[in-house]
């Protein structure tokens, strides 16, 4: 009986304590709460340092989706990249999981900390490349996936990727 | 049948085989590169090691030796492992050194999601590189527009050259250097002049062939929707895989058919199908309006005009060989049969019928390829197949490789012991006989190249026969005679004899003698196979549903004083003279023409109507062996376009026919042009109904990983449309359902669990390199006849050249004669335009050289000429199915005259240009 009493003294006590702890809840949207780079927000699909796209529309992203959002079509531009020639994500079905980003083998898609999507209108949550293309390199800022792969573009020729030797000369008889 | 033990487990395997070859087949996964299962085992890769133990106390204690899977054997008693550290860490360090060079390339590699490398690296367990050194680095070379090179990523299995070289024939790929420097190329750039070359891309277990129409456009295997087809190239009727994505046409893959294509397709069948993506493609129906011009309407309407203009009015239709049975089936049911034409001009009707004929009527066996690639002796009369049923000529090629398998079978010497097998035989070569009416892209294989006018060949063959069976022969032209000995000889001394000959050259008793031969041979008591080949993809099938008596289009347009005229899937002006064509489009008021796409015959219709092609709809064929395969849409029509059968099945309802009354469903009509038309009886037999369902379920077209289905089509409307409905086959437009162990017809794509590549189809096959578990695709029509009893033939009249005249044969090119595959995208490069092969001395007498144009006939036509000495003497060739040639005639005698005003494509060239050229070549 005093046991039981005791135990609603106590929570009546912590519940007073309360009263002058720091409110964690902030005013939104008047307040932003602050959120790590790392958050699984709106996908944005980002350029490399050198400014060019990174995503080279090599279909992982879109095959990694589990509710299949994402559709793309690959082309060739004429240096020699690989760029979709339109990339659509259906955010009205995207679940924020994060797979396409784990996916993406050049860290073209990216998920940001911006999770305000509101649209009246469903179609409105269709988004194109247009809409996706940021101009920066995103969380990671120096990798060039064309400076380490082995296909030749305008300006990196056979054997000047990073670990490269100079293409070989098939009609050079030394061992 | 000796029993082995593989990781403690006994298993009585097939004797005479490899230990590679048997592990799959178990379903064993043993990782490998450089074995393939239609060339053989060099043991150039090392993948494929396991240990092989002596007696069970090695196996206890782990004494054993590494040997290599496919070199191995399998012989009674033998103790393997695949599964000990030891098998496992060598094959882990193999995949490990094949990777220290390859690029960062798979996201951009075409072959990346379907690669056997991926697969192979996964299987092994290699993860990460530890090598630090530079990786080398290799020059692509430009191989034609329809291959894409990327020498980067080779792994050395020198697989590419093993198929190019020695199982193809081809001679400009070849391994370049030496140890690391190892290149795979031609000696300088160029187009692969191989008509096989595009295996390249199925053969290759990595990305450096890749298919240059789909890198440009491309899309991953576990996207595309794909569906079994049929190609439509050619009469061989290989079996294929189109994939499509977004409504286009992606790529063609073989699929796999024990006794037609194998592995393997040659390149208009594998690039030559693209004319789907055809800008010219029609889209909707389209009514002439009164200034000439096309105003389009929807079905409703179109199919309301038709049928106002066929009620009651004289209706004749012209079918198509390169339209399914069941549309020509149709189409003959709302004409009447008197007033169907199969479509064939006059030579080709007569000579399509002819081929049936003879292949019903001989009692030697119409083989299928893989019976072809037996033959121990062949004779092929006036045929350049390489360039008419080009798989033909690639099983020829390896039918000469018997005395190779002969020489080694009494050696004791397994045939998949590739390298020895080759080594032991060098070039000998089972004897091929080619009587030809100029040089053939099989020459270099044949024993003797005959080159002869087609009357000529005809004697020949009637000579060959006339010696098997004993009778004296009358005198023979020198040029003839010294054949028919050596000829005749092999001929009677081979255990499998085969005899090829065909349409393709123009002439009725080239066959008719073929036949002889054949029949001879079979009197003789000998197992002998007669192949005839027909033109077109469905030819065959027309000459049955339609017979000898029908009328051909010179016949139509002889009698004819006709209402309305419906022309199916066919452009008449490609197929007969223009004259002729004009006078049988005037003897209707009307014309309705179902195309798929735009020609000069749909342009001279008051109504044209949109048809499905063939990877939008489903359809029968009859291919040149007589065996009907089905095909199944890739993917539903876009728009208005309908399936043929669809318009005409419409149509006959809509004039209330009672034939069309119950007809509801594609098999439907199948089933009743079987029960209706005796010699197509078999038809059903070709592909299971639409109740067909595999385990339960419908099979899917799509893999369980087609991706994007919630986006594909959002920019149109984010409410997802249900996917279409396949009410007329048993394969659904999703990835439910299963695709495993169903009937050989209904296998849309290859896909196992570690196995993303197509080498994943030995799952699929009841043994590796055995056929499909479901059974093999398609139904054979024609079975060994019953001869009649005939006497000696008369010998054909010898040819005789006039004077200044010349007689035209037909020369073919796998890339142009072809009317559907020449608009395709890469291959329409490859097309050249009409022109004339002539001999050197024709040339100087006419005055005319290489690049300069020949008026025919005064006006008959004018064509660029090409000089070809191998040309029969008296003869001109002429590029058969090219621009500017469909006026020509086979056989017909004509007069040449240099064509004043003509525009050279190209400045001559003179001595000095010339090594300039070749010298900047060399570049």
């Amino acid at each position: 009986m005093f046991k039981a009493l005791m135990s609603q003294v106590r929570t009546i006590w912590t519940i007073l304590q309360h009263s002058f702890t720091r409110a964690e809840t902030v005013q939104y949207p008047e307040q932003k709460p602050y959120l790590a780079p790392r958050y699984r927000g709106r996908i944005v699909l980002t350029k490399d340092p050198d400014g060019e796209e990174r995503c080279v529309a090599c279909n992982l992203c879109a095959v990694a989706c589990p509710v299949d959002c994402i559709a793309l079509q690959q082309g060739v531009k004429e240096d020699g990249r690989w760029y979709p020639e339109f990339f659509r994500i259906n955010f009205s079905r995207c679940i924020m999981c994060g797979m396409c980003e784990e996916a993406c083998p050049t860290n073209a898609i990216q998920l940001t900390p911006d999770f305000e999507m509101c649209e009246y209108n469903r179609s409105s949550m269709v988004y194109e490349k247009e809409h996706l293309q940021i101009e920066g390199t995103g969380k990671y800022h120096d990798y060039n996936f064309y400076r380490v792969a082995g296909l030749a573009i305008t300006g990196k020729d056979k054997g000047q990727a990073e670990n490269e030797a100079t293409p070989i000369d098939v009609k050079s008889l030394l061992p | 049948m000796p029993t082995i033990r593989i990781d403690g487990v006994e298993y009585e395997m097939e004797a005479g085989k490899n230990l590679l070859e048997s592990c799959l087949s178990l379903g064993l996964d043993l990782p490998y590169f450089c074995w393939h299962p239609a060339m053989g085992s060099v043991g150039a890769c090392r993948q494929c090691a396991v240990v092989q133990y002596l007696t069970d106390e090695d196996e206890q204690s782990g004494r054993g030796r590494i040997v290599m899977g496919c070199m191995t054997p399998v012989t009674d008693g033998a103790i393997f492992s695949l599964d000990g550290d030891r098998a496992k860490g060598f094959r882990e360090s193999v995949v490990e050194s094949l990777m220290l060079n390859h690029p960062h390339d798979c996201p951009v590699c075409a072959e990346g999601g379907e690669c056997h490398l991926q697969d192979m690296t996964v299987m092994v367990g290699h993860r990460d590189r530890v090598y630090r050194g530079q990786k080398n680095t290799h020059r692509n070379q430009y191989l034609g527009p329809l291959i894409n090179h990327e020498m980067n990523r080779c792994i050395t299995c020198y697989r590419c050259t093993r198929y190019y070289k020695d199982y193809a024939g081809g001679t400009d790929l070849a391994a370049l250097a030496s140890h690391d420097h190892v290149y795979f190329g031609r000696h300088q750039e160029g187009v692969l002049e191989s008509e096989f070359a595009g295996n390249l891309v199925e053969v290759c277990p990595t990305g450096v062939f890749t298919d240059k129409t789909l890198v440009n456009d491309y899309t991953r295997k576990w996207d595309l929707q794909s569906a079994p087809s049929v190609c439509t190239g050619c009469a061989v009727g290989c079996n294929t895989v189109p994939g499509e994505r977004y409504g286009r046409l992606k790529r063609v893959h073989n699929r796999f058919n024990a006794e037609v294509n194998g592995y393997f397709l040659c390149d208009r069948g594998r690039f030559g199908a693209n004319f789907v993506n055809n800008d010219e493609r029609l889209e909707s129906p389209g009514l002439r309006n009164q200034t000439g011009s096309y105003d389009p309407v929807d079905h409703h309407h179109a199919l309301q005009v038709m049928a106002e203009a066929c009620s009651g009015a004289r209706v004749a239709g012209i079918g198509s060989p390169r339209a399914s049975v069941e549309a020509n089936y149709l189409l003959r049911n709302l004409v009447g049969e008197d007033n169907f034409s199969p479509g064939f001009n006059d030579r080709e009707h007569k000579l399509v019928n002819l081929a049936l004929e003879l292949q019903q009527a001989s009692s030697a066996v119409t083989p299928d390829i893989r019976s072809i690639e037996s033959a121990d002796v062949i004779l092929i009369l006036g045929e350049d197949l390489t360039n008419t049923a080009p798989r033909l000529a690639l099983a020829l090629r390896q039918s000469v490789r018997n005395k190779a398998f002969e020489m080694a079978a009494d050696l004791r010497l397994e045939s998949w012991q590739d390298a020895a097998v080759r080594n032991l035989a060098q070039d000998q070569l089972s004897p091929l006989f080619i009587a030809a009416t100029g040089s053939t892209r099989l020459a270099d294989v044949a024993e003797e190249n005959i080159t002869l006018a087609p009357q000529n060949i005809a004697r020949l063959g009637a000579a060959v026969a006339a010696s098997i069976s004993g009778h004296a022969g009358e005198d023979l032209e020198p040029e003839i005679a010294g054949h028919v000995e050596a000829i005749s000889t092999a001929l009677r001394a081979a255990k499998r004899p085969l005899i090829i000959s065909g349409t393709s050259c123009g002439n009725a008793e080239v066959m008719q003698t073929a036949a002889d031969v054949a029949e001879a041979l079979c009197q003789s008591g000998q197992q002998t196979m007669l192949t005839l080949t027909v033109p077109e993809a469905n030819s065959l099938g027309q000459a049955m549903l339609a017979g000898p008596d029908s009328p051909s289009l010179g016949k139509l347009a002889a009698d004819g004083n006709f209402d309305v005229l419906v022309i199916l899937e066919n452009d008449l002006y490609h197929r007969a003279p223009e004259p002729e064509v004009e006078r049988l489009l005037a003897t209707a008021d009307t014309v309705i023409v179902l195309d798929g796409l735009d020609n000069r015959t749909t342009s001279a219709a008051s109504l044209v109507l949109p048809a499905a092609s063939f990877a939008e709809t489903e359809g029968t064929l009859v291919s040149l062996e007589g065996r009907a395969q089905r095909h199944y849409p890739v993917f539903a029509p876009k728009g208005e376009r309908r399936p043929a059968w669809v318009w005409l099945l419409a149509c006959s309802k809509e004039l209330g026919l009672s034939t069309a009354a119950d007809l509801h469903h594609f098999d439907d009509i199948t089933r009743d042009c079987a029960a209706n038309i005796a010699d197509l009886a078999g038809i059903t037999g070709a592909a299971p109904d639409h109740h067909f369902r595999n385990a339960g379920v419908k099979i899917p077209r799509q893999p369980h990983r087609y991706s994007g289905r919630t986006a594909m089509r959002a920019d149109i409307s984010v409410h997802e449309p249900k996917q279409p409905v396949d009410e007329e086959s048993p394969l659904a437009f999703t990835m439910e359902g299963l695709n495993r162990s169903q009937p050989g017809s209904l296998l849309p794509f290859v896909w196992a669990p570690g196995w993303n590549s197509n080498q994943s189809l030995h799952r699929f096959q009841s043994e590796v390199g055995g056929p499909l578990r479901g059974g093999t695709a398609g139904m054979r029509l024609l079975g060994p006849g019953q001869a009649k009893e005939s006497g000696p033939r008369e010998n054909p009249p010898a040819f005789s050249p006039t004077q200044g005249q010349w007689q035209l044969v037909p020369r073919y090119r796998i890339f142009g004669s072809e009317e559907l595959s020449a608009l395709s995208l890469g291959v329409a490069e490859l097309c050249e335009d009409g022109y004339i092969e002539i001999r050197a001395d024709d040339a100087l007498g006419l005055e005319v050289g290489e690049g300069d144009g020949l008026n025919l006939n005064d006006g008959l036509a004018t064509l660029e000429v090409k000089i070809n000495n191998s040309i029969a003497a008296g003869c001109i060739g002429y590029a058969a199915g090219h621009s500017g040639t469909a006026n020509l005639t086979p056989g017909e005698n004509i007069s040449l005259q240099k064509a004043q005003g003509w525009k050279r494509r190209r400045p001559q060239l003179i001595g000095s240009d010339r090594s300039t050229e070749i010298g900047s070549g060399n570049d």
